[in-house]
């Protein structure tokens, strides 16, 4: 079997994740930051260990300004449920996953004033359009870091100035690129940065993080969901203090474990090194797909920043057949279709057909990848 | 010898406090919150009260937010 869906989840999983969380299970089993005996105090060891090394991952200060959430979505949807009030304006792009636009459409007809940028047909985004649109008085711009769909890189550190000026804050979705490229939030000027423990970082579902840069006012976000925090137990409100006024309910705290065994996997091992290794792959899988007649490879060529994503469609093929074959005749693990994308999809002219994904990750090798491009070629002959 | 007790408004600030203190060398405990005092956060740092006036500037050097600091009795 060849793995080349790690953009949709990263697999396999080092070794230290599984441990990590079968010793939490086992000698960490308490519920953190609520009952204060042993197991209790050692859960939530953990679960603020993982908060420095989130904090330390994306050079932001204060690790309780990380906001542990079940994955990116949630963490987006509490950025901009939060955030925003009918009457504010939020600017975004069209390359956009659904995590971000789907709240965004919901908030547009509760009357937040949406403006949706076209990007290039490459994915990559129309700077000067961008900027113009971003006017003063703009409450928040939402940006993907790194397409889901064909792995283009946003300019983040030019978005930020252009929002910054407008007085508007900037929220990152990271969810493709945490724990793949460096991401510095104090230097590049973001100032909540969404991601999920289970692609990048190498952590397993149901874990992800809001980083809330200093910029935020948090009396100004309210949460997405209030109750018990293990704080403040005599008062019927929710507290304002972080990371608890955005932390109601027992955490959890297994993937928090397994999301700072990986995150300490990538910090060792290293992101200049599994993005050069990355990088290889993705190289070598573009310039063979593009050599194979009838195949279309969709992103920018041209782009020196990109993460391991590549979409491509085969002429006179859909792209679930293209799929279906792939997993049944070579036991190759692909995603086909939308890609929980439809405004990027229509941005690279693909909607709504979509495209074939594929994603190799850290432990993906050469091998795998020739086998890769020998039965595309084949598939595509056929 | 007596101990006090240092209160925090979430785990959270107590982990950091904790961390801060023991990366100085000094011998804390984390501990439930003693019902007697009113906290917002159910775990507080126990130390020895002849460190008091040494551990307070550490943990404003470490920018740990104190709801309270009181000795045992």
């Amino acid at each position: 079997m060849i793995y080349l869906d790690n953009a949709a989840t990263s697999w396999p999983k080092p070794p230290e994740v599984l441990k990590a969380m079968s010793d939490l299970l086992e000698r960490a089993g308490g519920n953190p930051g609520r009952s204060g005996h042993r197991m209790s105090i050692a859960a939530a060891r953990v679960v603020y260990d993982a908060r420095e090394e989130v904090a330390g991952l994306f050079n932001c200060h204060d690790p309780l300004r990380v906001v542990f959430t079940s994955n990116a979505t949630y963490a987006l949807n509490q950025a901009l449920y939060g955030l925003l009030k009918p009457g504010d304006r939020v600017v975004t792009s069209s390359m956009e996953h659904n995590a971000v636009m789907r709240p965004l459409r919901d908030l547009e007809r509760k009357g937040v004033k949406l403006t949706v940028v076209p990007c290039n047909a490459d994915g990559t985004l129309n700077l000067p359009a961008f900027s113009k649109a971003v006017t003063p008085g703009t409450r928040l711009v939402a940006l993907i870091h790194a397409s889901n769909v064909v792995g283009t890189v946003m300019p983040v550190a030019e978005v930020a100035q252009i929002a910054h000026k407008a007085g508007a804050l900037l929220l990152v979705d990271a969810a493709q690129s945490a724990a793949v490229l460096p991401i510095d939030i104090t230097a590049a000027g973001i100032d909540l940065l969404a991601f999920t423990g289970h692609k990048g970082p190498l952590g397993p579902t149901g874990i992800g993080a809001l980083v809330i840069g200093e910029k935020v006012d948090t009396a100004q976000m309210a949460p997405l969901a209030r109750g018990g925090t293990g704080s403040q137990s005599d008062r019927e409100e929710q507290p304002e203090f972080l990371p608890d006024k955005y932390e109601s309910g027992t955490p959890n705290a297994v993937g928090i474990a397994g999301l700072e065994a990986g995150l300490k996997f990538v910090r060792k091992t290293g992101l200049t090194a599994i993005l050069e290794h990355e990088k290889q792959l993705t190289e070598t899988l573009i310039a063979g797909l593009m050599s194979i007649p009838g195949v279309t490879v969709y992103g920018c060529r041209e782009c020196q920043k990109s993460v391991a994503i590549v979409s491509f469609t085969v002429r006179g093929k859909t792209v679930s057949e293209i799929g279906q074959r792939l997993d049944d005749e070579y036991g190759i693990l692909v995603r086909v279709g939308l890609h929980c994308a439809p405004a990027a999809h229509r941005t690279i002219g693909t909607f709504p057909e979509g495209t074939v994904r594929l994603a190799p990750g850290f432990f993906t090798t050469m091998a795998e990848i020739r086998t890769t491009l020998r039965a595309i070629e084949r598939l595509a002959r056929s | 010898m007596s101990n006090g007790v240092i209160l925090f408004h979430t785990t959270a600030m107590a982990m950091k406090a904790e961390k801060a203190l023991t990366r100085e060398g000094f011998q804390v405990t984390l501990v439930p919150t003693p019902r007697e005092f009113s906290s917002d956060c159910g775990i507080a740092v126990r130390f020895p009260w002849s460190l008091v006036e040494a551990i307070r500037p550490l943990l404003q050097n470490a920018a740990v937010e104190v709801q309270a600091v009181h000795k045992l009795g």
